[in-house]
């Protein structure tokens, strides 16, 4: 799957209370018929989804309806004017109050990942229906054959009580399958359904990348103008150190199996969108963004995955041992984090930015 | 059938009868009323108005004509009283209101006077089941004071149009924003709510919009509490006028159409919020 490097862009992000779900949507230019933004301008903001949502409250409808779709930005009144033309003339106006945001943003190396799935989306929607909507957790399992999809249930329960469903997926039944690493995975499966909709409404073959327990799973769909990116945390194995602990400076002690530990340090793990270094990097106009991303990379996948966000207020201690070695777009509006002379030579000053003021970047 | 030959023998004594093949026909535009316990029946030669208030700010009115039953007879210049119209309503559905085609239930509604029950006489597939409701003194309904020659601002759109935007309003808004203008934005409606303002504008030119009179710019705002029970009759409506007048009243009429194609009237008035500067 080619990878695209996209200069300018929109982006959606969003994570769930616990950190451990993190979604990203990029649109190119190009997905837009008209895309207009003001040069060199970084804009970033975050909007209760709610109040979007009640913009495009009734997909019936919007389908039925509404003819255009215009977003546009007022910065003196801090508000994101959604403009919806419908039919017989009729104009829907909603100004959406926004927030300044900081970063954020959940980086995975997804290309380094042991095993590699792609399918049409209805093969795991039909896999998912065997499953009851408030299952919270599932684990994968794969061989160098089969992929087993289980309901996840907790050691402590009654084990007698509960029910356990499994299903078998050949590989034939999958665009590419490729495993390295037999293993076993378990994330929630709620957070991954709205990817799922998405993916079996526009036909998008969705990619499924994984490594080991502990390391986030990644589900992705792309497509010449849109790419969709959903990080998932996974359960770790009891008490195993990790080969990137012996890395870091300071590791905390392994979590107990509990999803919603807030006390987990938080891990950055680099969402990598971006190509290898090559010549076309190099156009990339400054200033970087994010210095969080870089160091994020080296800090892959232990344990619980969080995701850094303006509010993280620990200190992450980052591995400055593995470098990354890919560029990383930045996104936001135009804005673009300038390739390897940020990443690869200056480890040691991205270390610290998990809780600074990324608006300090631009320089 | 059963109902007309049981009591024809006692319609001396009642001063009102009215009679329908389908009870639809009346309870259907009654629950787009029905946001409080009791209604004013008010019946005159011409037909029924049944009315619900709230507060003294809102007020709704639903209007069937006599011609719309197949009997209806009064002795009286006006009947007048007050009963619970939720359970009016429970009776009028007592057969469980299915809506399988070509069975419906049979009403016949009797009032000997004053002091005397409301009775109802619904059959349906060779059953009957006989209803008494009391009666209570009948209040007298608010006077809007809402007439004609003071309406400032009206204009007549499709319902189809009206109801998505309703069902869309942001409920976390108190109020709701009418501007009438002869000028853009012609007709809005404006909410206010937790996220941010939403405006939903009907240019005159639309070809939902069937009448467009607007003298000068209004804008009033009125509590989106008493207006949602409004979106009711919005659903069974085909048209809505919406006029306000000089003192910022607002006035809402539904044109719906019963199950047999004949129509009948909602009417809602509603007292303006708060004093906002006319442009």
């Amino acid at each position: 799957m080619p990878k695209q490097l996209w200069w300018v862009q929109l982006a959606l992000r969003s994570v769930n209370s616990s950190r451990s779900a993190y979604a990203c949507f990029l649109f190119a230019p190009l997905f837009f018929s008209r895309y207009t933004i003001p040069s060199e301008h970084v804009f970033r903001c975050k909007i209760a989804i709610k109040s979007v949502q009640a913009v495009f409250k009734s997909l019936a409808t919007l389908e039925k309806t509404v003819e255009k779709c215009h977003i546009e930005l007022d910065e003196q009144k801090n508000h994101l004017t959604f403009t919806l033309h419908c039919k017989h003339g009729l104009m829907k106006t909603h100004n959406l109050s926004f927030q300044d945001s900081e970063s954020l943003q959940a980086v995975v190396d997804k290309d380094s990942y042991a095993n590699v799935f792609r399918s049409h989306p209805r093969l795991l929607v039909d896999t998912v229906v065997h499953f009851p909507p408030s299952l919270e957790e599932v684990t994968v399992s794969v061989s160098d054959e089969r992929m087993w999809v289980r309901n996840h249930v907790e050691e402590e329960g009654d084990q007698s009580k509960a029910m356990l469903t499994e299903l078998c997926l050949a590989s034939d039944e999958f665009d590419h399958f490729a495993v390295q690493t037999p293993n076993s995975v378990t994330f929630c499966l709620k957070e991954l359904r709205g990817l799922l909709v998405f993916a079996e409404s526009t036909g998008l073959p969705i990619s499924m990348y994984f490594d080991e327990p502990g390391s986030p799973v990644v589900l992705s769909v792309t497509d010449s103008v849109l790419e969709g990116n959903f990080v998932l945390a996974t359960l770790s194995d009891d008490h195993n150190p990790r080969k990137n602990n012996t890395r870091r400076e300071c590791t905390p002690p392994p979590p107990p199996d509990d999803f919603m530990n807030d006390d987990i340090d938080a891990y950055l793990i680099a969402m990598d969108t971006s190509i290898a270094p090559g010549p076309s990097v190099t156009c990339l106009p400054e200033p970087p963004l994010a210095d969080s991303i870089c160091s994020k990379q080296s800090a892959a996948a232990n344990h619980r995955t969080r995701l850094d966000s303006e509010e993280e207020e620990e200190d992450q201690t980052a591995d400055s041992g593995r470098p990354p070695n890919k560029k990383f777009c930045s996104l936001f509006f135009g804005s673009v984090l300038s390739p390897s002379s940020q990443m690869t030579t200056q480890p040691v000053t991205t270390q610290e930015v998990l809780a600074s003021d990324s608006e300090d970047d631009v320089q | 059938m059963p109902l007309s030959t049981q009591s024809q023998a006692d319609d001396d004594q009642y001063v009102l009868v009215a009679s329908l093949d389908n009870a639809r026909n009346l309870s259907n535009i009654l629950k787009a009323i029905a946001f409080k316990d009791h209604a004013i029946f008010s019946a005159t030669p011409n037909g029924l108005k049944v009315t619900v208030e709230d507060s003294k700010c809102l007020q709704a009115n639903a209007f069937i004509q006599a011609e719309i039953f197949q009997e209806f007879t009064i002795r009286e210049d006006s009947v007048g009283f007050q009963v619970n119209l939720t359970v009016l309503l429970d009776c009028l559905n007592i057969f469980g209101g299915s809506t399988v085609p070509g069975v419906s239930t049979a009403l016949r509604m009797c009032y000997k006077g004053y002091g005397y029950p409301l009775t109802l006489f619904l059959e349906e597939g060779g059953v009957v089941t006989v209803c008494k409701i009391n009666t209570q003194e009948p209040e007298e309904p608010v006077d809007f004071e809402f007439c004609s020659t003071n309406v400032t601002n009206k204009v007549i759109l499709q319902s189809e149009s009206l109801k998505e935007a309703f069902s869309e309003l942001d409920m976390t808004s108190e109020v709701l924003q009418i501007t009438m203008s002869p000028s853009q934005p012609y007709f809005r409606l404006s909410t206010f709510g937790n996220s941010g303002n939403a405006h939903y504008d009907y240019p005159k030119d639309s070809d939902m919009m069937e009448l467009f009179r607007c003298d000068k710019t209004q804008t009033n705002r009125y509590k989106m509490s008493l207006l949602k029970p409004s979106t009711k009759a919005l659903a069974l409506s085909c048209k809505v006028s919406v006029r306000t007048d000089s003192r910022g009243f607002l006035s809402l009429q539904y044109l719906v159409r019963n199950d047999d194609g004949q129509i009948c009237f909602v009417e809602y008035f509603c007292c303006p919020d708060e004093e906002v500067e006319e442009s």
